[in-house]
């Protein structure tokens, strides 16, 4: 893009930095958009699941319900609690949300399509997912509030702890592409399972991997089952439990959008990102842009997020330190062990 | 000239929040100045041409380090007053220490302008076509192997040894095992009895 701005006759400086901000802008409204519908998805989903019918009032099929609410959001008032840090406690919503569009700079969308593409892009999302801790643990501090500092506690042992097997996850997708970097890691999975199928999930060694960063996705992002940080029946929002107004949207958007960057990195790491499902050209596959690919992938990821949180019930804290430091961590360090001898034994032998 | 803007910029940030860290008055305040003090130092890093450095001390610093931090200085109840009555006393160790940084940094700068130390590339030189994580592998698996092991082994000492500091075996604990929960049948946990008139049921 940098090019085009150049052929109308600016510097590359400001080529650049004209360029760099266009392509922000294009990732970060549709992305707000989708958020947008990506809660109304949740909640169609979900009452469906329960056997009712969802918003249906606004728009459409109930299409405009997440504006709505954004626009009631919009014209409360924003109370802020008279014991709270009134500077950390208007920082933490804005922390949240910066954090979560700030890991969708290296997604690829398409072969090149990526704002950033740089060598450490895995790093990065790694980096600033742990990040987004702070927004969570600052917003329950400086409430001044037992409930918010309880559910911020949670949240930050359950972030760390889940980070843990996740990064170790990541390794063994790094072992296999050879690089850090998501595109490489597209194009390492074309054709991987036997020059026909585009996924590293269908690998045999890749596949576990791929079902422990589903659960961890969703325990990192605090979905259900996981969403004890905002266990109504015991904390009542959790975090979020004094917040009103914008910086209550804020933390819902962020969250969303967070959701939504776990569902593009399972896609992306383990089932082609954008590449189609089958490396056959036999039906026009790959003249399909590879955005529409790698949506579709993100929105089935979606569903079965959206469709564990209608069917599955809460974990219990103490389970869900146990599933994450005696089960998961155990597990992926055997499965680098494990990968990295089959890498050794067939591809560096 | 984009460099230039984003070098200013971060070191700037790096200094100016480093001071906060020391004159913001609540120390949650304090922990958050680090915090950003790191992410900017990040940013120099990059700049520098080490991306993987900084995004490690990023994800290690920031992501782990910070937050344990700020749990333990969220928990303190910190009394200001009875911080301030130490002043004098610590002033003289306090002083000493500032007096030993500051000779440590003349020193550095005037060893600096004597003249280039081209110790970095006289052991690992930087080659362009190599991307860092590459590069930092290389040596660190070859070269410095025994180093790097031993890092790994004083890790591990310093974990078992806080572990076993830590751990108490507390008695008349009752544990969940979740493998034998699992494993229950409802033939071996229900007992269908029948018991006569006047009669109990012992259990």
């Amino acid at each position: 893009m940098t090019d085009f701005f150049i052929s109308l006759g600016m510097s590359y400086e400001w080529a650049w930095g004209v360029a760099t901000i266009c392509g922000i802008l294009l990732i970060a409204l549709p992305l707000m958009l989708a958020v947008a519908m990506i809660i109304y998805a949740d909640r169609k989903i979900w009452a469906a699941m329960a056997l009712r019918r969802g918003p249906n009032v606004v728009g459409p099929f109930g299409l405009l319900q997440s504006f709505a609410d954004g626009l009631k959001v919009f014209l409360q008032e924003t109370i802020i609690p008279s014991g709270a840090n009134r500077g950390l406690f208007l920082i933490a919503p804005i922390i949240t949300f910066t954090v979560a569009l700030l890991a969708w700079a290296v997604i690829p969308f398409n072969s090149g399509a990526v704002l950033a593409d740089i060598n450490v892009g895995l790093l990065y999302i790694l980096a600033i997912s742990s990040l987004g801790v702070y927004g969570v643990i600052l917003s329950g501090w400086s409430s001044n509030s037992k409930y918010p500092f309880f559910s911020a506690l949670r949240a930050s042992a359950q972030m760390i702890s889940y980070e843990v097997s996740i990064g170790f996850i990541l390794i063994g997708v790094v072992l296999y592409a050879g690089s850090f970097n998501l595109n490489a890691i597209i194009e390492a999975q074309r054709g991987h399972g036997f020059g026909i199928v585009n996924a590293f999930g269908f690998n045999l060694l890749l596949f576990p991997l791929a079902v422990m960063f589903l659960i961890s996705a969703l325990a990192e992002t605090a979905r259900a089952p996981f969403d004890l940080t905002e266990a109504e029946s015991e904390l009542v929002a959790g975090y979020q439990t004094e917040y009103s107004s914008m910086s209550f949207a804020l933390f819902w958007l962020g969250e969303y959008a967070n959701v939504l960057l776990m569902c593009a990195l399972n896609a992306i790491l383990f089932w082609g990102g954008w590449l189609p499902p089958l490396n056959i050209d036999l039906i026009p596959w790959f003249d399909i842009p590879g955005i529409v690919w790698l949506f579709a992938k993100i929105f089935a990821f979606f569903f079965i997020f959206s469709w564990v949180k209608a069917t599955v019930p809460r974990y219990r804290y103490d389970q869900l330190m146990r599933l994450g430091w005696k089960i998961f961590l155990p597990i992926s360090l055997i499965w680098i062990f494990l990968i990295s001898g089959w890498l050794m034994l067939t591809r560096y032998s | 000239m984009i460099q230039l803007i984003a070098f200013w910029l971060f070191a700037v940030m790096v200094i100016a929040s480093a001071a906060m860290v020391i004159f913001a008055r609540n120390p949650v305040h304090s922990v958050m100045w680090l915090i950003l003090a790191f992410f900017n130092a990040a940013g120099l890093m990059l700049l520098a041409g080490a991306e993987f450095i900084a995004m490690l001390l990023v994800i290690v610093y920031v992501g782990a380090v910070a937050v344990l931090f700020l749990f333990v200085v969220m928990m303190l109840n910190i009394d200001f007053a009875e911080l301030r009555a130490g002043f004098v006393r610590y002033l003289p160790l306090g002083a000493l220490v500032a007096i030993i940084l500051a000779a440590e940094l003349v020193v550095a700068v005037f060893a600096w302008s004597a003249g280039q130390i081209d110790l970095a590339s006289r052991v690992a030189p930087m080659t362009a076509d190599k991307s860092n994580i590459q590069q930092i592998g290389e040596l660190l698996y070859t070269r410095y192997i025994f180093l790097f092991e031993a890092a790994g082994i004083i890790l591990l000492v310093a974990m078992i040894g806080a572990i076993v500091l830590t751990h108490r075996q507390r008695g008349g604990v009752r544990t969940q095992n979740i493998a034998a929960q699992v494993r229950r049948r409802s033939e071996e946990a229900t007992r269908l009895v029948d018991p006569g008139v006047g009669q109990g049921v012992e259990l």
